[in-house]
């Protein structure tokens, strides 16, 4: 994993706890949808979403939801941008 | 008025089911109402034999009755007949398993067509039919299954394992899980498939002969105090249901309505099962949580020419701007109507310019039944304003003192909504709360709990609760449900839990917490409560946000003042404190 991997899933790994404390990030699976992981609503989605943007500076337009929908989606998607 | 009517067309009033509300209003009768539905013989009336059955004698069986896209993204459809047989297999299942009259089947399922086979097969075989939200956490789920004394439960086995079979010792009444995708069946025990029960049941079934008042459907709401209410409904309220799908939703035959209620909820029931299908539309049924962007290509591929939903959801399109919708084809969209929370002008506005058309929003309660204010087709909308009354339903705005009950006449003073009872749908009680039935009613009226206005010409504008319920994206939540969930961390000593006003979601939920001694009051305490309180009562009735304080206010008999808690919040007036006997600290 190279070292904007780690930075991007620390990141990702914080957030989502800090919405979803009682799961434990390392059980969940990555290719999954985020929502259904964790259990989250369509409105911590979209905090998940602005958490990224003030956290990491990329903004993510509408469109583009799906591609980081899952956390294996996110991270190929936010080492792109 | 700051906000500009939305004038109707005549095009457009012609063209609706109901073109002249004064004239509809005025001639309207229930009895006539109940006559456009067939009824059974002796004056019995069911609700699944008007929704499916009667349409298949009278030649309808080859259309369409739902179309479901489900979440991995095939399609399937079911026509009239197909729901008829399924309805009836599912009926016979329950007689199989020995199902009484009058006991009651539990769902916990997401948005997929097992949930109207099971609503509807219940009604058929007598059966109290209770949906419940399949996000709630265990605890709220067993609160609901214990008051409805849950014979038979519908789910999925992953809702099953997470929220059920922990506590399956402890609901002593539930004989029977049905799992719709049941792959371990018969390894744990009280747990069966459901699709090889219906494989092997009857495609034939007698529908029971239910009385008008006999209790088909059981739904749960909150209280500021004390546990969920269980809202009983009868096989008559089909006739409120059918008539303000017509009336409010301006639904007919061959439409493709989308209802995007969740079925836990009544919306769900009424509307996104009952009405349409007593209207003879098809329902689309989408099993996916919400994305805008699947959401727009839906409206367009699938030609919805009537859509209802929710001030969230048409928030969250707005945040995609009004650019968002170009391209999009919306011709074949009739008609939008919105429930849930009142809906502000400027959603109606917004919706008026990307969508071409206004959102109708509508007004009514689990305990109504049925859609009783709305902004109908064919009547000019003040954005902002939830409407006038459905034809057959007397509202007024009220002033309650002890026993006496003032209407208020004037226009645009605030007071209490409320509405003279004798609606088909009007809720039959609370299950085993007869006393907390009947402080909804005073001098021949109904209490809705709501404060609203009415203007001169006849529109009601909400105002807000009367009471500390909190209503986050459509949901009435009780806050004591919420500040019991945190009572029960062993850190906690007090709890209490108000909404607060979020642009997107209505009310978001806050928690202030006072901790025992000896606890920290620190970040990780705070995420482990955030994570007990989703543990036990799920993600939508758990709270966003929760902040420690020393001490809560309270009155002298020990009652938490949420309502000061909320003002010094907002920054608004702190009101009457003469009862309060210990402040926040």
């Amino acid at each position: 994993m190279t070292e904007t991997e780690t930075e991007i899933l620390a990141v990702l790994r914080d957030e989502l706890q800090r919405l979803a404390p009682e799961i434990d990030f390392d059980t969940v699976d990555r290719t999954r949808p985020i929502q259904q992981e964790f259990d989250i609503d369509s409105m911590d989605f979209l905090n998940y979403v602005t958490a990224i943007h003030e956290r990491l500076g990329v903004n993510v337009p509408e469109p583009d939801y799906g591609k980081v929908a899952t956390i294996s989606g996110a991270l190929a998607y936010l080492k792109s941008r | 008025m700051a906000h500009e009517p939305i004038i109707k067309r005549a095009e457009d009033k012609a063209r609706a089911n109901m073109p002249d509300y004064a004239r509809a209003s005025a001639s309207f009768s229930w009895s006539a109402a109940r006559a456009g539905l067939d009824g059974l013989a002796d004056g019995c009336l069911n609700i699944a034999y008007e929704a499916v059955d009667r349409h298949v004698m009278h030649g309808h069986g080859g259309e369409r009755a739902i179309r479901w896209l489900a979440a991995d993204g095939h399609t399937s459809d079911f026509s009239y007949e197909d729901l008829r047989r399924q309805t009836n297999k599912f009926a016979n299942v329950l007689r199989r398993l020995g199902l009484a009259r009058g006991e009651s089947v539990f769902s916990l399922l997401g948005r997929t067509p097992y949930l109207h086979i099971a609503a509807l097969g219940s009604l058929k075989a007598g059966a109290l039919f209770c949906p419940v939200y399949s996000v709630f956490g265990p605890e709220p789920l067993r609160a609901r299954m214990e008051i409805g004394a849950a014979r038979v439960l519908v789910t999925t086995e992953a809702l099953y394992r997470k929220k059920v079979a922990p506590q399956r010792a402890e609901l002593r009444d539930l004989q029977h899980v049905l799992l719709i995708d049941g792959s371990s069946s018969g390894i744990v025990e009280g747990v069966q498939d459901l699709r090889a029960l219906m494989e092997a049941a009857d495609e034939e079934a007698e529908i029971v002969a239910t009385k008008p008042d006999d209790i088909a459907l059981l739904h749960f709401t909150s209280g500021t105090t004390g546990k969920p209410k269980g809202v009983m409904h009868a096989h008559e309220a089909v006739v409120a249901h059918h008539i303000t799908g017509f009336y409010a939703l301006d639904l007919r035959a061959g439409d493709v309505f989308w209802c995007t209620a969740d079925p836990g909820w009544v919306t769900g029931m009424s509307y996104g099962v009952i009405a349409p299908l007593t209207n003879r539309a098809c329902i689309l049924l989408d099993e996916a949580d919400f994305d805008a962007d699947r959401w727009r290509r839906i409206l367009q591929n699938e030609k919805v020419s009537v859509w209802y939903t929710a001030p969230t959801a048409i928030r969250m399109l707005m945040r995609g701007g009004e650019d968002a919708f170009k391209g999009c084809d919306l011709s074949a969209l009739r008609f939008i109507a919105s429930v849930g929370e009142p809906l502000h002008a400027e959603a109606v506005e917004w919706s008026a310019r990307a969508l071409g058309k206004p959102i109708h929003d509508n007004w009514w309660q689990t305990e109504t039944g049925g859609i009783m204010i709305a902004n109908f087709a064919a009547m000019d909308v003040r954005p902002g304003s939830m409407g006038k009354p459905i034809p057959g339903v007397e509202a007024a705005i009220v002033e309650r003192a002890d026993e006496t009950v003032r209407v208020i006449e004037a226009p645009m003073q605030i007071g209490e909504l409320a509405l003279r009872p004798g609606w088909p749908s009007m809720m039959r009680g609370y299950l085993h709360e007869e006393a907390r039935y009947q402080k909804c009613f005073a001098g021949g009226w109904y209490f809705s709990g709501d404060l609203a206005m009415r203007d001169g010409d006849g529109y009601y504008w909400f105002v807000g609760r009367a009471d500390d319920l909190i209503k986050s994206a459509g949901h009435l939540i009780g806050p004591f449900e919420v500040e019991s969930a945190l009572m029960s961390h062993p850190a906690v000593a007090e709890a209490a839990v108000i909404g607060l006003p979020d642009p997107v979601i209505g009310e978001s939920i806050k928690a202030y917490v006072v901790l025992k001694q000896g606890h920290q009051q620190d970040d990780a305490m705070l995420r482990e409560l955030l994570g007990h309180a989703r543990k036990r009562l799920g993600p939508a009735i758990a709270p966003k946000a929760i902040v420690f304080r020393q001490n809560l206010p309270k009155t002298r008999s020990g009652k938490m003042m949420r309502r000061l808690l909320k003002a010094r919040e907002l920054g608004l007036p702190e009101g009457d404190l003469s009862t309060l006997e210990s402040d926040e600290r």
